[in-house]
Formats: structure tokens, C-alpha cells, sequence
């Protein structure tokens, strides 16, 4: 399902529709915003990589990381670092954000900062002006792809630093023109939702096709420091993707963290364990085997709509002469042709016993 | 001097190789945090498995005078001033800051010149350590404007990526009421790799314990190394000269 949100930002946007957006929120009870965040953009890396994506390159705007941390990344993601120069620019406004060291540096305190030699890096040294900011995120996009119809995807981490140096408007303003511009593909962001007020949060989750939580993991246990231990290991993945046609389709996802790894599991079966280990312990059985679950999900139930075409006789108590047989009235679904499948057979006490049937029972009522 | 680990170095784990962390004393009114961080001042300037010239620690005191930790960490058994003298500790006297009140062109900016100044000249050096004590009166030094001192400790976190820094603060978590929006200590926690909390028992005062810490450890979860993410919690008792520290229960 996190494969689905990344294969919607793959896909990209339609000719004249605002780009696919991600918002990403987190807080600080689960820590692995930042994880599902370069989760997202690696999956996105390759994809835009080996060219399957409608985006042609990325440009990365990274306010809480140094770039040296996403080059250390990429490359245990094995991704190829040194050809990252085709498709991947960063705008580093993690390490000069205020143009502190700049001032200093003039003044003879400090020397020249180190930049991150392997990727092509530039530094933004005031995040305060979001117009600058903007323009130079569309140009290292159209330094990627060009002038022409290619697009690209814009990636943000995160909009918290961003909203500290400036304003929720401002940002929403840029946000907005990035989306709206014709080469963008595709564009995603990270939100530390729980330092931002509720009409933020709102805020850029209208913004965006789709909206990505990051949860600690629900739990019956009230031990404050197990649930503490869980929420540091694994959490819950709650997405959302808007349709173009106003549907809204929710998905829910577990997830942990394994070497450095982010793996994401289908919450069914985490449930299903919970509902088990619920179970009181009784002296009958009442867990089923892994084979009798699937020779129950073989079971062929008497409804006429069964989707094979085949007419299905079912038994309406009229036609009870035809099927008698030793004074009980057998009512087949259908005959079986695989074995393996069960059947349901229905005997009728005896004839007193009134058959369903279309008649109203209330009929004889005299209202 | 070799005694054995005890359970806090052990749940901080800073002997591993990853370098460049951020740790957060948050302590409160009732259980000050100050004996973690004499305890991390001496780990530091003393420790066992590290030749002397290793490490170097920068301590930014807006707390406390420097004849305070001196005496402190005198009974503790490791002699600050001749620390200084040797130029592994470089103690910035903060006291008396005053940031302007029309920026923090002359208060923050010129602080943060200085640190990395020091850390350049010290960068040949393998570890050096950067700590602050405390953000609150680093707070009212820039006027109590929170976004300058964010501003500030997203560029010492530079620090920590360029010159592999370690950075120790405390904050006291108590004087920011929660509920009403003011996200301070929660931006201190993001920005943490490890946090400390000193904490009073939830049942009460006692006369064996002292309060408990709890020692969130986020590790490394962006890449590098192992990720481990581990809860430690358990209780302590200040001594004279040392800290006990011990699992619940397992004290008669």
C-alpha cells in the first residue's frame, strides 16, 4: 500500500491538472516520518532512475538533513551515487539556512563550510525568501529535464523548518505554485504534525492528493514503557488518496524497522494474531487449522448467485414432490464436480415445517 | 577509575562508532538533571578507553559560573581546572549574554561564530563534544525568542554532519506549560537522538530513590549502523560523590 502511494506519485499528473501531492505527517510519539519520507523517495529515485517514471528527475529540498546523510542513503539503498547527476538535485537549505556562516565566514571567524562533494548540491543561504526559493527550485528542475514538456518531482524535507522561518501562508503559496506548474510531475512533503495547529495540519492536506500518517501502533496494553519500547520499533501507516473523482479510498498499513530497513506488512494479519491470543482458554477447540480454514472458504453456499453461470436449483417448497426421498425433503445447492469443494445440504424436518417463501407474513394482519 | 559501566553509559551507548549525536537532559523542578550531565562532562574529560587528547569538550554555561562545575566535578574526581588548562575544556562564560534587542546579530550569531571556531581548530581531534547548559536561560539571553534559539541549534546541528560533533543540552521540560500550543521542548525532541528525562517516581518522595530516568534512544535511524531503538528506564540515588543507578525493584 506504501508501494501504491509511491507507484500514484510514479504515475505523476495529467496534461493541465496540479501535480500528484504527499503530504507525510508525523509526531513525535512515532518517530519514522522521516524513515517513510526517504522510504518514499528512494522508491521515487529508482523508479525515476531506470526511467519508468513520467517524472525525469528530483529535486530534493532538504531543510533537516545534511545532503551528506542522503548520499549515505542512496547508497545503501545501492543506489548508484555517482550517476545521480542525470536525475537528482539538491537545494541545501540545511546547511546555511540564515546565511550565518556566510556572515561569519566575511568577517574572518570561520572558513569555507564543506559541501557534499558526490551530489550535485546547491546552497540556498536565506530560506526566508520563498519567491527565491521558488525560482531556484524551477531551476534546477528545468537544468534536469530541460524547457520542453519534461517534467519533474519536487521533494521536501521538512515543511516544519520551512513554516518556522517564514509563514503558514507563504509556504501554502509556494506550495500551491509548485503544483500548479506544468512541469511538475509529482511533489511530496514531510510535516511534523503535532508542532503545528490543527488548521496547518488541514491546511496542507487540502493541498495534496494524497495524505500519509505515521502512527504508533495501537495497543490493549497500558504499559506506558511497552508502549513506548513498540513505538520506537514499529507503528501503524495510514494513507489516503483522493480521486479525481471525489472518492477518497483509506488504507491502513503496519510497519517496522528492520537493520535500517523499512518494512511494511498488511495490518490483517496483525489483528488476526491480537483476535486469537483474545480467545479464553476453553476446553473445546475453537481455532480452526490452516486446513480447515481453507476447506471452509471452499464451501459453496446455497445462494443463487453464485457467479458460474450455471442455474442453481434451489429448493421454494413447491416443488418438494420432486426431490422427496425417504421422507425428507433434500435441498442441494448444485452438484459437485470437485471434490474439494464442500456443499451444504439442507433437510427439511418434516412437511409441517412451512418453507421461506416470497408470501408476506403479515398478511393475514388486519390493520 | 575502571568501574564497571554503569547502567546509563551502557543505555547511552555513546562508545559505538556513530558519531554526531544530539542528546536532551530534559529534567524538571523536583529532579534536576545536572548530575547527567557532570556525569557526561567526566565520561568525557576522563574516560577509560580514550587516550586524553581524544576528546575535547566545549561547555557553553549560561547556568552556572565555572568555579560551580569545578568544585562539582572536583568531588567527582576529575580536576576542571587543569582540564582548562590543557585546552580540553574550552568553557564559554555565557552568564552575563545580552543579545540585542534588534536581532541576534551580536548575541547568537557571534556565540555560534566562536563554537565553530573552536571546533575548526580542534576538528584534527576525534571527539568533541559540545555542551550547552541550559536552553531555557539560552532562551532568556536571546530575549525569550524560541525561533533565534532554534535558529541557533539547527546551526550547531550542523556541527554534529560536518565535524561529527556531539552536542549535550538540558532543557527544562516543567517551564513550558503544555496544552496551549507552545511546541518548544517537542522541537527539542525532534531535533534529539537520545533523550534523557529525570523524572520523580509517579508514587511519590522516597528516601532510597531519588527519581527515575528514562532514556529514549531514537539511534541512528537515517542510514548508518544499527537501528536500535531502545527505552531504557530506571531509578537513581544521588551520593555524595556518585550516582547509584539501579532497575526498579531491584533495591531491598
Amino acid at each position: 500500500m506504501a508501494d501504491a502511494v509511491c507507484r500514484v506519485l510514479r504515475d505523476g499528473a495529467l496534461e493541465g491538472e496540479h501535480a500528484t501531492s504527499l503530504t507525510i505527517n508525523d509526531s513525535v510519539d512515532s518517530p519514522f516520518g522521516p524513515t517513510v519520507f526517504h522510504y518514499v523517495f528512494t522508491q521515487l529515485s529508482s523508479f525515476i532512475s531506470s526511467g519508468k517514471s513520467q517524472s525525469r528527475g528530483i529535486v530534493l529540498v532538504t531543510f533537516s538533513r545534511s545532503p551528506s546523510i542522503t548520499a549515505e542513503l542512496l547508497k545503501n539503498r545501492g543506489i548508484d551515487v555517482a550517476g545521480s547527476h542525470e536525475w537528482l538535485r539538491v537545494l541545501d537549505c540545511y546547511t546555511d539556512p540564515l546565511g550565518w556562516k556566510e556572515r561569519l565566514k566575511d568577517h574572518g571567524v570561520i572558513k569555507t563550510p564543506l559541501t557534499e562533494a558526490s551530489l550535485n548540491v546547491t546552497v540556498c543561504k536565506d530560506v526566508r525568501k520563498l519567491d527565491d526559493l521558488f525560482s531556484q527550485i524551477l531551476t534546477l528542475g528545468k537544468g534536469l529535464v530541460g524547457d520542453g514538456k519534461n517534467r519533474f518531482s519536487v521533494a521536501i524535507d521538512s515543511l516544519t523548518e520551512m513554516i518556522r522561518h517564514t509563514s503558514l501562508s507563504s509556504v501554502a503559496c509556494l506550495l500551491s505554485n509548485l503544483r500548479s506548474h506544468a512541469q511538475v510531475s509529482s511533489i511530496f512533503w514531510l510535516l511534523h504534525s503535532d508542532l503545528h495547529d490543527l488548521k496547518a495540519v488541514a491546511a496542507f492536506e487540502y493541498m495534496s492528493s494524497m495524505v500519509a500518517n505515521v502512527k504508533p501502533l495501537t495497543s490493549e496494553n497500558t504499559d506506558k514503557f511497552y508502549l513506548l519500547e513498540q513505538s520506537y520499533k514499529r507503528g501503524e501507516f495510514h494513507a489516503s488518496l483522493k480521486r479525481r473523482n471525489g472518492r477518497v479510498r483509506v488504507m491502513r498499513e503496519e510497519f517496522s524497522i528492520e537493520n535500517s530497513l523499512i518494512k511494511f506488512t498488511s495490518i490483517a494479519y496483525g489483528e488476526n494474531a491480537v483476535a486469537q491470543s483474545l480467545v479464553p482458554k476453553v476446553q473445546f477447540n475453537l481455532q480452526l487449522s490452516d486446513k480447515e480454514r481453507s476447506d471452509r472458504a471452499k464451501v459453496v453456499l446455497p445462494f443463487e448467485h453464485q457467479e458460474t453461470e450455471k442455474s442453481v436449483q434451489i429448493y421454494d417448497g413447491r416443488k418438494s414432490d420432486k426431490h422427496e426421498s425417504n421422507g425428507a425433503s433434500v435441498e442441494k445447492s448444485k452438484k459437485q464436480e470437485d471434490s474439494g469443494r464442500g456443499e451444504i445440504i439442507y433437510f427439511r424436518d418434516s412437511d409441517d415445517e412451512m418453507p421461506d417463501s416470497d408470501e408476506d407474513p403479515d398478511d393475514d394482519l388486519d390493520i | 577509575m575502571n568501574r564497571p559501566a554503569s547502567l546509563l553509559d551502557n543505555a547511552l551507548n555513546l562508545e559505538s562508532t556513530q558519531k554526531g549525536r544530539v542528546v536532551l537532559v530534559e529534567d524538571c523542578v523536583e529532579t534536576s538533571g545536572a548530575f547527567v550531565l557532570h556525569h557526561l562532562i567526566k565520561r568525557f574529560l576522563s574516560s577509560p578507553n580514550l587516550s586524553s587528547s581524544d576528546s575535547i569538550v566545549l561547555f557553553v554555561a549560561f547556568a552556572q559560573p565555572f568555579s560551580h562545575y569545578d568544585r562539582v566535578l572536583r568531588k567527582m574526581g576529575c580536576n576542571l581546572a587543569a582540564q582548562r588548562e590543557t585546552k580540553r575544556l574550552l568553557f564559554f562564560d555565557m552568564l552575563m549574554l545580552e543579545c540585542p534587542d534588534d536581532g541576534v546579530e551580536g548575541g547568537l550569531i557571534a556565540l555560534y561564530g566562536n563554537i565553530q571556531k573552536a571546533v575548526e581548530v580542534n576538528s584534527s581531534n576525534k571527539n568533541i563534544t559540545l555542551m550547552i547548559d541550559d536552553i531555557s536561560l539560552l532562551e532568556v539571553a536571546a530575549n525569550g525568542s524560541t525561533k533565534d534559539v532554534l535558529n541557533f541549534m539547527h546551526y550547531c546541528h550542523t556541527l554534529t554532519t560536518q565535524f561529527g560533533c556531539t552536542i549535550i543540552t538540558v532543557l527544562h521540560e516543567d517551564i513550558y506549560s503544555s496544552g496551549d500550543g507552545f511546541t518548544f521542548p517537542l522541537q527539542m525532541e525532534y531535533l534529539a537522538d537520545i533523550t534523557i528525562k529525570t523524572e520523580p517516581l509517579i508514587t511519590g518522595l522516597a528516601a532510597d530513590v531519588h527519581g527515575q530516568l528514562t532514556i529514549l534512544n531514537k539511534g541512528m535511524i537515517d542510514g548508518f549502523g544499527s537501528s536500535k531503538g531502545k527505552i531504557h528506564n530506571f531509578h537513581y540515588k544521588i551520593k555524595e560523590n556518585n550516582v547509584d543507578y539501579f532497575y526498579p525493584g531491584s533495591r531491598s
